[in-house]
C-alpha cells in the first residue's frame, strides 16, 4: 500500500493509519514496519513520567515550544490508562498541547495502555518506531509511571525525566520501582509553591544512597514554572548535556544494543505465544498436551519441550 | 461493529462555545462503552479539530456547540476533512440547533444531529451501528 | 403506615430530590426539634436574613422583573429591550455573544460564525451607545453578564451614561465578573486566575468609591449548576467563591469589609425540585449572613445579607415537546420567589433550539407576572417557614454545604481547590451521575424519558439575519477608522503601564473605551502582560 513510502516523506495521515493497524499487527502493518525499520535510530527519546498534578503536561507542552524555537520536529506519544471495566479509554493529554495541533512539525498521539496485541511496551516501541522513522527530532512520551509497561517504556527511552509537585513527597511511593532509579532528571515543577525545599531533600536523600562511577550522569534536579514558562532552559540544556554525556561515554550504543536486545525478545515471545495460540485453534494437540498435564501424565517442560519441537518441524511462523 | 476493534473517537468543542457538560458526559458514555475517546478541549478552530482527527485516526468526530455558530463550524470541519481527503471519517453534531438547521448540516456532511434531551444510549449505539474502525487497506486512499 | 406500606409498596424505592437528597415519606416536629425560632427563622432583614434579606421584601415592592437578553447587533438588542420594558419588565440584563464574552472584537477570526448568534455583540464605545439609545440609565438598573471583560464593558456604560449627563450616583447595575466559576464551570477564560481577581478587586474598589449603586461583582452559582453541579454544590462553591472574592479585597485593597459588602451579590439557579430550591435559598442567605459576620467579622447588617438574583434552570429544559418547558420554567420561577429572590429571569420555551421569539420571551415575562399578581404568594414573606419538610431540608442542605466549605478551607481557599480541579470533578461527576439516572429512568423527563411522542412540533423559532456578521465588522472598522488613533493607542500604552504597576485599572479602561479603543483592543493588552490561561486537563 505504500504507507511506509508516505511515511517516509512525513505523510501525517499515512503514519497515523500505520500507527492503527500495528497496533493488531497485521501482517500487512508489519511489512510496513520491515520497511521502516533501516530508517529508525535517529530520534531522541524522551521518556516523561509524572504524579498527577505535576503539570507534566504543561510541562511537555512548554518543552514542545522549545524544541519548536529551536526548529527541531517533535513528536508526542500520550499514554492514559484505559478503564478496566470496558476497555475503553478517555485520552486528554492532547488538551494541553492543542495549540500545536496545526503545526506541522508537531505530531501528537494518544495511547491506551490496554488492548495492545504483544503489550503495551511494544506498541508504545512500534510508535515510537514510526515517529522516529517519519523523521521526527525528538520523540516525548508521557506515561503514568505505575505499571510495568511503564517503566519499560522509560527504559526505552534515551533520557528520562520524572516531574514532581511540592506536597507530593508521598506519591514517589506509587511510582513503579524501576522508575526513580532509572530517572536521569528530575523536575520538580510548580516550584512558585511551599514544600519545594522538602521535596528537593528527599530526592537528594535517596539519589546519595545510589553508586556512581566516575563517568556516569549524575541526575539533575530542576526547579521549573511550567505554566510560566520558568526554568525550561534548563531542561533542555539538561537534556541535551545528557545526550551529550551517553554519545561521549559510550553508553548511547550500549543503551541502543540493550533496546535492540529487549525489543528482539519482546518481539520473540509474542511471535511465539502468536504461533502458540494459533497452533491451539487448527487442532486439538494442544488441548490434549494440556489434559495430559492436567491428569500428571507429563510436566510443564516436558510438555513445553514438545511444543517448541513442533513449531521448529512445522518450520511455520 | 464487526472488526472488533476499539472504534477511536474525538469529542470536540468548536469555536468560543464553553459549554462542556454534555460533551464530558458523552465522552464518559464512550468510554464505558468500550471506545478510546481523545477529547478536545474547549475554544478549538475546525483545523486544531481537523488536525488532531488526522493524527489519531480517528473514525468518529462528535462537535458539540451551544452558542448558535454550528452553521459555520461544522461544514467547516466536513470542508477541512476534504481537503485533506479525509470525508471517510464520520462526523456527528449536537447542541442548540435549530430544527431548520439539520437538513442542511446533513447536506453538508454532518451525518447526524443529536439535541439536548437526547439519551446517552441512543448515541452510543448509533456509532456502534453507523460508524466501523476501518480495517486495514480499506480506506479510500 | 407501616401497614399500609407493607400492603401497597410505595411508587419507588428511593425518593430523592433531583439532587438526590434523599427524601422521607413524612416530616414532623421531630425533624425539626433543635429549631430555634431565633437563631435560625428570625425575620426578614434581621441576622440571620433566613426569611429574606429585608424587613418589606415583596409586600414594599416586587422583585424586580429582568429577563436576559441579547441578540444579533445592538440594535437589534435595543429594539427586544424595549419591547420587554413595554410589556412590563422592571430591569434590563445583558446577553453578550461569545466574542465579546471572550474579549474579541467581531472581524477576529476565532469569531467567525459566532457573531451575535447567542448575545448581542459589542466591540467598542458606539455600539454600546446603540444598546442603550432611549433607555433612561438613570430610571433603570442593567445587570450584565459578562466575566474576563468586564471592567471594559462597565466603563462603557459608564462612559455612555457620563456622556448623557448622568451621574454615576445616579445609575445602578450589576457586572457578573465573577471569574472563579469561568475556572470550574462557564469557561470563558482570558487570563489566568490571579490576575483575574486582580481585575475584579480593582472593579470592586471602584465601585465602592465611585459608583455607590453598582452591584460589581455577581457571585454565581447559576453556572455551576447547569454544568451539572448538586444543589448542595451550586450553594457551597458559590459561598466559598465569595469568601475567596472577599478575602482577595481585603488583603489587596485594604477596605474595611464593611465599605463594600453591602454590594456583594449573588446569583443563583432555580431548578426543577421545588422544595430542595426554596431551602437552598433559604439556606444559603443564613450562611452567608454567618460568613459575614463571623468570619469576615462585618459589623453593619447590611454586610450580612445576601442580595441574589434568579435564572430558571436553563439545564432543565428539553427540546422534545417544548411547550411542556413553560410548566418547568413556572414551577421553577415559583420556587426562586417563595426563596425570596431579588430579580428573576425566566426562560423562554425555544432555547433549547434558539434565541427567544417574542412570542416566548413574552410568555415568560408573564409567568413572573401572573406569579406576582394572581397567585398569591407574594402576599407574605417565607410562606415556607415552619413547614417541617422546608426547614428540615434547609438545615440538611446548610449542613452538607458546610461540609464542602471546610473541605475546600483546608485545601487552601477556593484558588487552591480549582487549581486541584476538586470543584470541577465534582460537577462532573455529579452532571454524569444524574445523566445515568435519567437514562436509567430513575429520574424522569416527560417527553423524554416517559410520554415520548417522538413527533416534532416546534413552535417558530427566532431568525436572525444572515448578513449581521458582516454588518457589525463593518461597523467597527468604520468606528477605528474615524476614531482618533493616536489617542486610543496612548490610552493603551497608558493601560499597559498602569497593569505593570497595582494601580486600580478602571481609570485607564475609561480612558480607553472613551477613546473608542475596542474591547479586543483592551483585552489584548492584559493578554500580552498577563499571559493567556488554557485549560489544563479533563477532569472527567
Amino acid at each position: 500500500m505504500g504507507l511506509a513510502k508516505r511515511i517516509l516523506q512525513g505523510d501525517i495521515r499515512a503514519t497515523a493509519r500505520l500507527l492503527r493497524e500495528v497496533e493488531e499487527e497485521l501482517p500487512g502493518a508489519i511489512d510496513e514496519l520491515k520497511v521502516l525499520y533501516p530508517h529508525t535510530g535517529r530520534s531522541h527519546v524522551v521518556g516523561i513520567t509524572g504524579a498527577p498534578g505535576s503539570g507534566k503536561s504543561t510541562l511537555i507542552d512548554v518543552l514542545i515550544d522549545a524544541y519548536r524555537r529551536e526548529n527541531k520536529t517533535v513528536g508526542v506519544i500520550a499514554i492514559d490508562p484505559s478503564s478496566p471495566f470496558s476497555g475503553g479509554a478517555i485520552l486528554g493529554d492532547r488538551i494541553r498541547m492543542q495549540r500545536h495541533a496545526t503545526d506541522e512539525g508537531v505530531f501528537i498521539r494518544s495511547l491506551a495502555t490496554r488492548g495492545w496485541h504483544g503489550g503495551l511496551s511494544k506498541a508504545a516501541a512500534n510508535v515510537i518506531h514510526i515517529m522516529d522513522a517519519m523523521g521526527r527530532d525528538v520523540i516525548l512520551v508521557e506515561t503514568v509511571g505505575v505499571g510495568q509497561a511503564e517503566v519499560d517504556i522509560m527504559n526505552f527511552a534515551h533520557t528520562s525525566l520524572v516531574a514532581l509537585v511540592p506536597g507530593t513527597g508521598d506519591w514517589v511511593q506509587t511510582l513503579k520501582a524501576g522508575i526513580l532509579e532509572i530517572a536521569d532528571i528530575f523536575v520538580i515543577n510548580k516550584a512558585d509553591k511551599q514544600g519545594v525545599n522538602e521535596v528537593e531533600v528527599e530526592l537528594q536523600a535517596m539519589l546519595q544512597m545510589g553508586a556512581y562511577s566516575a563517568d556516569a550522569w549524575k541526575p539533575r534536579i530542576l526547579l521549573t514554572e511550567a505554566i510560566n514558562n520558568k526554568g525550561i532552559d534548563d531542561v533542555m540544556e539538561a537534556i541535551r548535556q545528557h545526550r551529550e554525556s551517553l554519545i561521549a561515554s559510550g553508553r548511547y550504543e550500549a543503551h541502543l544494543r540493550e533496546r535492540s536486545r529487549l525489543e528482539l525478545f519482546e518481539v520473540l515471545k509474542s511471535s511465539l505465544m502468536d504461533r502458540v495460540f494459533r497452533m491451539a485453534t487448527e487442532d486439538d494437540y494442544v488441548e490434549k498436551l494440556i489434559d495430559d498435564l492436567a491428569s500428571r501424565r507429563v510436566d510443564p517442560y516436558s510438555a513445553a519441550s514438545e511444543v517448541l519441537k513442533r513449531i521448529v518441524r512445522e518450520g511455520k511462523f | 461493529m464487526t472488526s472488533g476493534r476499539k472504534l477511536r473517537i474525538l469529542v470536540a468543542k468548536p469555536g468560543l462555545d464553553g459549554h462542556d457538560r454534555g460533551a464530558k458526559i458523552l465522552a464518559r458514555a464512550y468510554r464505558d462503552a468500550g471506545f478510546e475517546v481523545i477529547y478536545s478541549g474547549l475554544h478549538q478552530t475546525p483545523e486544531q479539530i481537523v488536525q488532531a482527527a488526522l493524527q489519531e485516526d480517528v473514525d468518529l468526530i462528535g462537535l458539540s456547540c451551544l452558542s448558535g455558530a454550528h452553521m459555520y463550524l461544522f461544514p467547516r470541519v466536513i470542508d477541512l476533512l476534504k481537503e485533506s481527503k479525509a470525508e471517510d471519517i464520520t462526523v456527528i453534531g449536537g447542541g442548540i440547533i435549530p430544527m431548520d438547521d439539520i437538513p442542511k448540516l446533513k447536506k453538508a456532511g454532518i451525518k447526524e444531529v443529536f439535541l439536548p434531551g437526547g439519551s446517552l444510549k441512543d448515541m452510543v449505539d448509533w456509532a456502534k451501528a453507523n460508524v466501523e474502525p476501518c480495517r486495514y487497506g480499506e480506506r479510500k486512499e | 403506615m407501616e401497614r399500609s406500606v407493607e400492603q401497597k409498596p410505595e411508587r419507588m424505592e428511593r425518593f430523592s430530590t433531583v439532587s438526590d437528597v434523599e427524601v422521607k415519606r413524612i416530616y414532623t416536629p421531630e425533624d425539626v426539634k433543635d429549631l430555634d425560632f431565633a437563631r435560625d427563622i428570625g425575620y426578614p432583614g434581621t441576622f440571620p436574613f433566613t426569611r429574606g434579606c429585608q424587613p418589606s421584601m415583596y409586600r414594599g415592592r416586587e422583585w424586580t422583573f429582568r429577563m436576559f437578553s441579547g441578540m444579533g447587533s445592538a440594535a437589534d438588542t435595543n429594539k427586544r429591550w424595549h419591547l420587554l420594558l413595554g410589556q412590563g419588565e422592571t430591569g434590563l440584563s445583558t446577553a453578550f455573544d461569545f466574542p465579546t464574552l471572550m474579549g474579541y472584537d467581531s472581524d477576529c477570526p476565532r469569531a467567525r460564525g459566532e457573531c451575535g448568534k447567542c448575545g448581542v455583540a459589542i466591540d467598542t464605545l458606539t455600539d454600546l451607545e446603540i444598546l442603550t439609545d432611549s433607555i433612561p440609565l438613570d430610571g433603570v438598573t442593567t445587570s450584565m453578564t459578562i466575566n474576563p471583560p468586564a471592567p471594559v464593558l462597565w466603563a462603557m456604560y459608564l462612559a455612555v451614561a457620563e456622556k448623557n449627563g448622568i451621574g454615576w450616583d445616579k445609575i445602578g447595575g450589576t457586572i457578573q465578573n465573577d471569574m472563579l466559576k469561568e475556572f470550574i464551570a462557564q469557561k470563558t477564560l482570558m487570563l489566568p486566575p490571579k490576575p483575574s481577581i486582580r481585575l475584579i478587586s480593582d472593579t470592586v474598589e471602584f465601585g465602592t468609591k465611585y459608583v455607590p449603586r453598582w452591584n460589581t461583582i455577581s457571585i454565581s452559582g447559576y453556572h455551576i449548576r447547569e454544568a451539572g453541579s448538586t444543589a448542595v454544590q451550586e450553594l457551597a462553591f458559590t459561598l466559598a467563591d465569595g469568601i475567596a472574592y472577599v478575602q482577595d479585597v481585603l488583603e489587596r485593597k485594604k477596605l474595611d469589609v464593611d465599605s463594600f459588602a453591602p454590594r456583594l451579590s449573588f446569583f443563583f439557579n432555580s431548578h426543577l425540585d421545588f422544595f430542595e430550591e426554596i431551602a437552598k435559598f433559604r439556606a444559603a442567605r443564613r450562611m452567608w449572613a454567618k460568613i459575614m459576620r463571623y468570619r469576615f467579622k462585618a459589623e453593619d447588617p447590611r454586610s450580612w445579607w445576601m442580595r441574589f438574583h434568579t435564572q430558571t434552570a436553563g439545564c432543565s429544559l428539553v427540546a422534545q415537546q417544548p411547550y411542556n418547558n413553560v410548566i418547568r420554567t413556572t414551577a421553577e420561577a415559583l420556587a426562586a420567589v417563595m426563596g425570596g429572590t431579588q430579580s428573576l429571569h425566566t426562560n423562554s420555551l425555544d432555547e433549547t433550539l434558539a434565541l427567544p421569539s417574542e412570542f416566548a420571551v413574552t410568555i415568560a415575562l408573564r409567568t413572573q407576572q401572573i406569579i406576582a399578581d394572581e397567585i398569591g404568594v407574594a402576599n407574605t414573606i417565607d410562606p415556607m417557614a415552619g413547614s417541617y419538610f422546608v426547614e428540615s431540608l434547609t438545615n440538611e442542605i446548610e449542613e452538607r454545604a458546610w461540609e464542602y466549605i471546610n473541605r475546600i478551607d483546608e485545601m487552601g481557599g477556593m484558588l487552591a481547590a480549582i487549581e486541584r480541579g476538586f470543584p470541577q470533578r465534582e460537577i462532573a461527576d455529579a452532571a454524569y451521575h444524574y445523566q445515568q439516572q435519567i437514562e436509567g429512568g430513575e429520574k424522569v423527563v416527560i417527553g423524554v424519558n416517559k410520554y415520548s411522542t417522538g413527533e416534532q412540533v416546534y413552535p417558530p423559532l427566532l431568525q436572525m439575519s444572515e448578513e449581521l456578521e458582516e454588518e457589525q465588522i463593518a461597523r467597527t472598522i468604520e468606528v477605528k477608522r474615524t476614531r482618533d488613533s493616536r489617542k486610543a493607542l496612548q490610552s493603551l500604552n497608558a493601560l499597559r503601564a498602569a497593569c505593570k504597576t497595582d494601580k486600580n485599572m478602571m481609570p485607564y479602561v475609561l480612558e480607553a473605551v472613551k477613546a473608542y479603543a475596542t474591547e479586543q483592543e483592551i483585552c489584548d493588552v492584559w493578554r500580552g502582560v498577563f499571559g493567556e490561561y488554557r485549560e489544563s486537563s479533563v477532569h472527567l
